[in-house]
């Protein structure tokens, strides 16, 4: 007779041991080099992957666990947030576009971050990096999902949400988050994760996050508050990821050193040219503001980035070289960005609007020694010129920077009157760059970056029309042609807010909504 | 440097003169005039006289600021990658030596934008 034995319960380490570490093995058949290729080529060298200690020690049964109750919480919060026409309580419909530029050009990284994280999880030896991976996969598969699903419901009500996927990959802005994320999922599994494990998630997330998620807290939007609470928690442990990474590759071998230096010098300046856009949302877009850029930069990157620097200093690392540049650039960036939008907002989906004299005051406090002086008579004059029925639209396409795509709005460090203009010869050809640190850039890995898809070229190359435009036709119109091109509906998801359908339907909803009419 | 690759890394430039159709690339910037972002790149026929572009291109592009119409343009400055520089008003953009995704600036001395912003 067979005795029933209760079986013994694995304690946590135990488990975690047999769930992760006890999962891999050394191959006998194969040549570990043929099974993990794309480990040496970078230059990285790792003597003993067992010496990475994970920062969390979670088993996968525990990740579906804790995900699971997660995803219940976010979609009760979703689904009250749609059945009390919940999108009547934002500030007003202004705010609305921080979450078209939020789903059009942040939510398509999320899905591309699952995608690299997915391969380097695949590409590295050690199981306990491998393990961190495919949770942070499957994590960021979660909040591209989440954001879709929560921001979905403004587009049964508003215009510039109908097609978010191929905008990210067309429209001229948003190649600027998009040639960011694949520029990194294009480099090698080593500079994927320092890009973005430990520059992005680690140095930059909380100026991307804390601004969208506050200030859609701060504007009564709910469903967005609601999906950046349900990312928070996995946002830590992205953090955590990020910087064990960075200790373990610099205590495997000293040669790796200027390697990630320089990797860090890079990352930190292409995701702060992408943090533009949160700039210029921060300090533009919300009716009611969190805090200016400028503050969040001081808090989360020159006091919390600057503990952290001197934290990494004992292996040698030291403060991304970029950071001089930026300070010379927070009294200006939000500005600049702005003050482009409104220029080229014809080809934009989603509207813009001159700050109202409320704003112009905020503004001005916040920025005391910028805004009045070189920012409030354009926007004097674009006011007067709108009120007599000029609103500025600028048609003529601008001069892009080779390596972040971004127009060259950006002046020298140190002189707001004078555009930034950096260029080089590679190949007898020039290429043209906003700055001394995108030119750097370029200049390392000049192969790479000549194949950037500008969209101004592209545009002028003829590759950016609906199939069958005749360009050379009668009366062609090159806007037009683009805008279909693009799938963005003219004079109702683009130009000013002032006199569009959003406006017009958001008053009217919310008069049915709080008065007799 | 080359870039790290696992094999071959070799491609051609997405922007190489001849696929913009018979035009070159041109860009230009209004020195003081940030009311206007960023500077204009403009794909141009190598063979346009220099005053077709000062007096056919740049207007639409650049009329809706006040300054536009008080250019003396006798008095304008000229620079070629940030460099002095002399165009000849009735020769070729090609004559004038403008090659393929060349940039040049003009500075119009008196004018600086609204209010004397540079905007």
């Amino acid at each position: 007779m067979d005795m029933q034995v209760a079986k013994k319960k694995l304690g946590l380490k135990e488990k975690y041991q047999v769930m992760t570490r006890d999962l891999d093995w050394t191959p006998t058949y194969q040549k570990m080099e043929d099974i993990y290729p794309y480990v040496q080529y970078e230059g990285i060298k790792i003597h003993d992957w067992d010496r990475w200690e994970d920062p969390f020690r979670l088993t996968m049964d525990a990740y579906w666990k804790y995900q699971a109750e997660k995803e219940k919480k976010l979609y009760a919060i979703i689904d009250a947030y749609a059945q009390n026409n919940g999108h009547l309580n934002v500030t007003d419909a202004r705010y609305i576009n921080t979450v078209k530029l939020f789903l059009t050009g942040v939510s398509p990284l999320e899905y591309m971050a699952h995608r690299g994280f997915a391969h380097v999880g695949r590409a590295f030896p050690g199981p306990g990096p491998r393990v961190a991976c495919l949770m942070q996969s499957l994590d960021e598969m979660r909040h591209f999902q989440t954001q879709v699903h929560a921001i979905s419901n403004y587009n049964k009500y508003y215009n510039g949400f109908h097609d978010f996927r191929k905008w990210h990959d067309r429209v001229w802005y948003l190649s600027v988050p998009k040639s960011f994320f694949d520029d990194a999922i294009t480099a090698g599994p080593f500079e994927f994760i320092v890009a973005i494990g430990f520059s992005f998630e680690y140095v930059l997330t909380n100026l991307l996050f804390v601004p969208f998620v506050s200030g859609a807290a701060y504007n009564g939007d709910m469903g967005t508050m609601a999906y950046g609470f349900s990312a928070q928690s996995d946002e830590a442990r992205h953090m955590t990821l990020g910087l064990e990474v960075i200790k373990f590759i610099l205590e495997q071998d000293p040669a790796n050193l200027p390697i990630v230096q320089r990797w860090i010098d890079k990352w930190t300046w292409r995701g702060y040219r992408v943090l533009t856009l949160v700039a210029m949302m921060m300090d533009y877009m919300l009716p009611k503001r969190t805090m200016s850029w400028k503050e969040a930069w001081e808090i989360y990157f020159e006091e919390n980035g600057g503990a952290l620097f001197r934290d990494l200093a004992r292996y040698g690392i030291r403060m991304p070289k970029c950071a001089e540049t930026i300070a010379f650039e927070k009294d200006h960036l939000s500005h600049q960005a702005w003050c482009t939008f409104y220029n080229y907002t014809a080809a934009t989906a989603f509207h813009t609007w001159l700050p109202n004299e409320d704003e112009m005051q905020w503004l001005s406090a916040k920025y005391p020694d910028s805004f009045d002086k070189y920012y409030r008579p354009r926007f004097d004059f674009w006011r007067e010129q709108a009120a007599k029925g000029n609103r500025f639209y600028n048609t003529t396409l601008p001069m892009l920077c080779q390596t972040c795509q971004v127009p060259l709005f950006f002046t020298e460090p140190g002189d707001p009157t004078k555009i930034c203009y950096r260029e080089t010869d590679y190949k007898g050809m020039k290429y043209h760059f906003c700055s001394d640190h995108c030119k750097e850039i370029f200049e390392h890995e000049p192969e790479k970056y000549v194949q950037a898809w500008l969209p101004v070229h592209q545009i002028y190359q003829g590759n950016c029309f609906p199939e069958g435009t005749d360009p050379t036709a009668e009366g062609f119109d090159p806007l037009k042609a683009v805008l279909q091109w693009y799938n963005i509906i003219h004079g109702r998801d683009n130009l000013d807010f002032e006199g569009s359908e959003d406006q017009r339907n958001f008053a009217a909803w919310r008069a049915q909504a709080t008065r007799n009419v | 440097m080359a870039v790290a690759a696992i094999g071959e890394y070799s491609f051609e430039p997405l922007d190489l003169e001849e696929k913009f159709h018979g035009n070159r690339l041109l860009y230009v910037g209004w020195e003081d005039h940030l009311l206007f972002c960023a500077p204009f790149a403009f794909p141009l026929p190598p063979s346009m006289p220099f005053r077709d572009l000062v007096e056919k291109v740049l207007p639409p592009a650049y009329s809706y600021h006040p300054d536009f119409a008080r250019i003396d343009w006798a008095a304008v400055q000229w620079f070629k990658s940030g460099q002095p520089w002399q165009p000849q008003w009735d020769e070729s953009l090609e004559a004038n030596g403008l090659r393929h995704k060349d940039v040049i600036r003009f500075r119009t001395p008196g004018l600086t934008g609204i209010a004397g912003s540079c905007s």
